[in-house]
């Protein structure tokens, strides 16, 4: 099943894969197949369960956008900023956020930050946190293997296929339409979670800001960050890119996260944990090994 | 490869061929038979495409050699021979920037093409949409048939409109 959806000015899209073998008997079933868990979702009763996660899903998004845009004057995040209302007449889960800003500004050294410029603007994080929490709402349904893609933000749950892996092509920053490398995930079976995020400047121009000089970062076009789970790898897939070449040594600090990285000029580099399943074949530069 | 010329109907529709799967297993349709060649070649045929093939994470072996046949922009459930070429039209959706619409191309139940009906012309924005989200969007639609890849990460994308309609010709062609 699939489902796209506009929400927080961008698409997001699921893609719930039931092995259904009516549908996909061109595939080899495997090991999973025959899995409670795998086939609770190819049970044509169940389809009206995870029909209703996604929507629940969707509803989700669509509370997280009313509660923390910043467009949207009326918003609590956008009170809070004002000084209008307290933390506690907001949603627990702002504080929640705040929280995880404050974790993530720590854990970075500062370059993530919940106030760019200088304002409340929690939502380097909200985005990564409100797929993870969509991607767990659909798990709990028995939907176990699924993709849910925010904006080019990718929580994966479980395996696209019967022991196969999730393969997510990374968009080339200054090539569009094509992929400057494919990340597989290293789950062949149900209940890995893995995220793939990635921050850059080619769809929204120079953005962000490195928090320590107050310019646009400029040294890369673009980091791909994964992980187990898109709350903390989205947040520091934005840090990592402020950071530029730096982060390099950084990223692998942080539990499991790992790093590839297209070059303001061309080149590329990546961490040596990053799951690569085809190298990248650019014109320019070459993956060197890190120092 | 899935590089998408803004502005170009016919692209959209000629660019696919390199996602559709002929592999990943037994039963697969490969596009075939019955499909009328593609509607063109060389014009829409972009700068970009050269060096796209040369450094896509596609091997040249998934290409089938000929583009999904072109329905012709036209829209309508263009069904053609006895399995596959079908097209399902997508609703029009109304965006500041002017009315979009889109259609899948599907061969049976698999994705082989997103064509773009209508688009909204004239200003920088709706280039940036054109030039970013679309081709995305057309890649998460069709990198679900693909052995390759399932999806696609990248820096933020915006979109208005073409979700819209794209959702309801999936929603329309029973995906």
């Amino acid at each position: 099943m699939r489902h796209v959806e506009h929400a927080m000015g961008t698409v997001f899209s699921f893609d719930i894969r039931d092995f259904d073998a009516q549908h996909t008997g061109d595939r080899n079933l495997g090991t999973t197949a025959g899995d409670p868990a795998t086939r609770s979702a190819c049970d044509g009763t169940e389809n009206a369960t995870v029909e209703a996660a996604v929507a629940e899903a969707v509803a989700w998004l669509h509370w997280v956008d009313a509660t923390f845009s910043t467009y949207r004057p009326d918003s609590p995040v956008s009170r809070l900023g004002r000084g209008e209302i307290g933390l506690a007449d907001c949603p627990p889960e702002v504080a929640e956020i705040l929280g995880r800003c404050a974790e993530a500004a720590e854990a970075t050294r500062g370059y993530f930050t919940a106030y760019p410029g200088g304002r409340l603007d929690p939502a380097g994080m909200v985005k990564g946190w409100a797929i993870d929490r969509a991607s767990d709402i659909l798990i709990r349904a028995g939907a176990v293997n699924h993709c849910v893609n925010g904006g080019g933000d990718v929580q994966l749950s479980g395996t696209a296929g019967p022991g196969r892996p999730w393969r997510v092509g990374v968009a080339h920053p200054s090539r569009p339409g094509a992929l400057a490398a494919v990340v597989e995930s290293p789950y062949r079976h149900a209940g890995g979670r893995f995220a793939v995020a990635t921050s850059g400047t080619a769809e929204r121009g120079p953005h962000i800001l490195d928090p320590h000089t107050g310019r646009p970062a400029s040294a890369l076009a673009s980091i791909t960050l994964t992980g187990p789970s898109l709350t903390m790898t989205d947040a520091y897939a934005t840090a990592a890119f402020a950071m530029g070449d730096a982060a390099m040594d950084w990223v692998t600090g942080p539990a499991g996260v790992e790093a590839f990285a297209v070059t303001a000029s061309g080149g590329t580099w990546r961490t040596p944990g990053f799951p690569l399943a085809e190298p990248a074949e650019l014109a320019a530069g070459t993956p060197r090994p890190r120092a | 490869m899935l590089s998408f010329k803004p502005h170009a109907i016919t692209t959209a529709a000629d660019r696919p061929a390199a996602v559709a799967q002929n592999g990943g297993g037994s039963g697969g349709t490969a596009l075939s038979g019955d499909r009328s060649a593609p509607a063109s070649g060389g014009d829409d045929e972009g700068e970009h495409d050269d060096d796209d093939d040369d450094e896509g994470a596609l091997p040249p072996a998934t290409r089938p050699s000929t583009a999904p046949s072109r329905q012709g922009g036209t829209g309508g459930t263009g069904g053609s021979g006895t399995s596959g070429g079908r097209t399902v039209t997508g609703d029009v959706a109304d965006t500041r920037w002017g009315p979009v619409q889109v259609a899948l191309v599907l061969s049976g139940r698999k994705i082989t093409a997103v064509q773009v009906l209508q688009s909204p012309h004239g200003n920088r924005r709706d280039l940036v949409i054109n030039e970013r989200a679309l081709p995305i969007l057309e890649q998460e639609a069709l990198s679900a048939q693909s052995a390759q890849i399932d999806t696609v990460s990248g820096a933020t994308y915006t979109s208005d409109g073409y979700v819209q309609s794209l959702q309801s010709a999936l929603d329309r062609a029973g995906l």
